[in-house]
């Protein structure tokens, strides 16, 4: 009585298996449609963000820190994209960025429309809310594989996996501005007669610009923080050169990777940061 | 244009559809609103409401919080739906509009002002005022002028570029106001507009209110829980309590017969005279003559009435002053133009008590009451603020 008798295990992996192939032959034509989307998108970024010279995006970035912060903030900008070109880790850099582009792009068309209609639906609210939950707890290494399964290795299912796990902090904070506009503005735009499209466009989007400024933010974050694993299922980048120092135990290859990592990460989040600021500097709640 | 509101049995309840139902049928019984929704879970805001506005009136509801009159007020324009009972203005009944109705009577007819002023923070004062117009695409030019216009009315000119934030509380509401007086309402709802601001604000706030009052035919349905600003403003009053009307008048009304010892205690602490104002004292005068009448058909009408004088007005019921029995006897004139007496002692309605009498005590016979645009409104005695102190 040791062990678990053996006529009783009933693996559900061969019911699995046979659901994603019957998948793949149902809507085999739609995950080529994907594909053949997402490659373009990545054709056009990568087109665009290679063909500018880099030290546009250094001077870009040190004018931006300028800007939104001080004279040091754009110095030390500026200095850690320097640092990542320095350390020879450019072209991989860009790779990352276009995937991380393409992600927050569509997460924007997914996302802020989501995150409407769940603040304006009930019964929608309620289907949305547990999924958000459960996609938000799920490690990101599970995104993975229903990517492979259906796109196989490549950059593409790299996209999908990355935007499927950056998206839900944008349809969150998004529903959550619009629930949150203060109820009297709300009143106020109703009782002047505004129309449900007046109401969404010029106050309650408005009104809650800020939060879903943030959730942009949180969303790239996210994006970046699933790209570098991502290049565990063939996404090129930064991440990948981590992925090659763990293989080989490069352990100086794989913290110069890291920093640059940590770099990026830390130059987005600062220059979004400072944008939604600007936004949150016009909206209150005591108005 | 202004406003006529018939509320029928208004009541709305707020909770789960079956829970309203059964809260529906006991709104009848003797229960108290607290037993009802202890009962059924519900929240009973408004129980079985009837009364009246009437055109150009000033109409206050005052109560405590939680009294339901901040429902009440938000039902006129339809941000609450009536659960059962009918709300008719200018004969037409709010639950027969369909949607496309009432976005027209919000945009057209019937404006609010709110207790948190409600602006849109991301819109200086010029657009936040320009909004109402905006939404029913109103040429830019034309709506630039108005809300100008309207800025003006409130007397925040040269603050239009200004944002929301940068304004104090009482600015803030002068913008509320503007904002809801850009499309020219005829129906002004005021949900505790000045609760928010300090005492001194507030004071001038109402005078501002009172002016503009005058100078506009605009229903007006203010709501406060200020016992004192309800007596100051209000040309008649209904004091809500626990979802119920306890009692509509004027304020005279109040002092004269309170209807219960609730009432009693809620103005116990009033000082009159400073609270009561012309308007809520003073009786429509018994007979008013226009220019064009006959003297001696007049002078006939007042001896059968026994009256000594009375007052005359033109067509627009603007105040022209006087004459008396006796020149009417003596005076062989076919017309009564030229034997009309300029009156000197009138009194502006929203004058307080305490502040008329020294008009009161020149006067010869009791005194005109006018508004703003000088049309006589009724007529005052000493007899009437002795009655009413007396109390």
């Amino acid at each position: 009585m040791l062990h678990y008798p053996e006529q009783f295990i009933f693996e559900i992996s061969g019911i699995i298996d046979r659901f994603v192939d019957w998948i793949l032959d149902t809507f085999g034509g739609l995950f080529d449609v994907i594909t053949t989307v997402v490659l373009a998108l990545f054709n056009g970024f990568d087109f665009v963000l290679s063909a500018i010279p880099w030290w546009i995006y250094i001077i870009a970035v040190a004018y931006l820190g300028f800007k939104l912060y001080s004279y040091l903030g754009g110095l030390i900008l500026a200095t850690m994209l320097f640092l990542i070109a320095m350390f020879g880790l450019w072209d991989p850099m860009i790779y990352t960025l276009v995937i991380i582009f393409i992600s927050v792009f569509v997460s924007l068309i997914i996302g802020i429309p989501s995150g409407i209609i769940m603040a304006k639906s009930k019964p929608i609210e309620s289907i949305f809310k547990p999924i958000l939950d459960g996609m938000q707890t799920m490690p990101s290494f599970v995104y993975l594989i229903p990517a492979i399964m259906l796109f196989g290795i490549g950059r593409v299912p790299a996209v999908v996996a990355t935007t499927i796990y950056a998206v839900p902090p944008l349809i969150r904070l998004t529903y959550l501005g619009i629930t949150n506009v203060n109820k009297e503005v709300v009143e106020a735009g109703k009782s002047f007669g505004s129309t449900p499209a007046q109401m969404l466009f010029k106050i309650e989007i408005p009104q809650s610009i800020s939060t879903i400024m943030t959730g942009i933010n949180q969303t790239t974050m996210m994006a970046m923080a699933m790209v570098v694993i991502a290049s565990m299922i063939g996404a090129e980048g930064i991440g990948d050169e981590v992925l090659i120092s763990i293989r080989r135990l490069e352990v100086g290859r794989g913290f110069q990777a890291g920093l640059a990592i940590v770099f990026l990460a830390i130059i987005l989040d600062r220059i979004l940061q400072g944008f939604a600021s600007k936004f949150n500097r016009t909206e209150g709640l005591d108005v | 244009m202004s406003k006529h509101i018939k509320v029928e049995n208004l009541s709305v309840i707020f909770g789960k559809p079956s829970q309203v139902e059964q809260a529906k049928s006991m709104l009848d019984t003797d229960m108290h609103v607290s037993e009802i929704m202890e009962k059924t879970g519900v929240t009973v805001a408004n129980r079985n409401v009837n009364f009246e506005i009437y055109p150009d009136e000033l109409f206050v509801i005052v109560g405590l919080s939680g009294s339901g009159k901040s429902t009440f007020i938000r039902t006129l324009n339809g941000l609450n739906k009536p659960t059962r009972g009918d709300i008719i203005i200018d004969g037409e009944n709010i639950n027969d509009m369909d949607n496309m109705r009432l976005r027209t009577f919000r945009r057209k007819e019937v404006s609010m002002v709110f207790q948190h002023f409600g602006l849109l923070s991301h819109r200086n004062v010029l657009e936040n005022v320009e909004y109402p117009l905006e939404i029913q695409h109103v040429d830019k030019k034309e709506r630039t002028e108005k809300a100008l216009e309207a800025i003006k009315q409130v007397g925040l000119d040269g603050w239009e570029h200004h944002m929301p934030s940068q304004l104090s509380g009482g600015m803030k509401q002068r913008v509320g106001l503007a904002r809801a007086l850009v499309n020219n309402p005829e129906l002004l709802l005021m949900d505790e507009p000045y609760s928010a601001l300090d005492p001194l604000i507030r004071r001038d706030m109402q005078n501002e209110l009172l002016n503009l009052d005058d100078s506009f035919d605009r229903t007006i349905v203010f709501i406060t829980h200020d016992m004192n600003e309800a007596f100051r403003l209000g040309e008649r009053i209904a004091l809500m309590r626990d979802a119920e009307v306890v009692q509509i008048g004027t304020p005279k009304d109040f002092f004269e017969n309170p209807a219960n010892d609730y009432v009693r205690d809620f103005i116990a602490d009033v000082d009159k005279t400073r609270i009561l104002k012309v308007r809520s004292v003073m009786r429509k005068p018994s007979y008013t003559a226009l220019p064009s009448d006959h003297p001696k058909t007049l002078l006939e009408k007042l001896e059968s009435g026994n009256l000594e004088f009375c007052y005359v007005t033109d067509d627009d019921n603007k105040f022209l002053g006087y004459v008396t029995t006796e020149q009417l006897k003596r005076s062989k004139a076919k017309s009564l133009e030229r034997l009309v007496t300029e009156d000197n002692t009138v009194i502006n309605r929203n004058a307080y008590l305490k502040d008329i009498w020294k008009n009161l005590s020149d006067a010869t016979f009791e005194v005109a009451v006018l508004d703003g645009k000088k049309r006589l409104r009724g007529v005052i005695s000493n007899d009437d603020i002795i009655n009413v102190l007396a109390d």
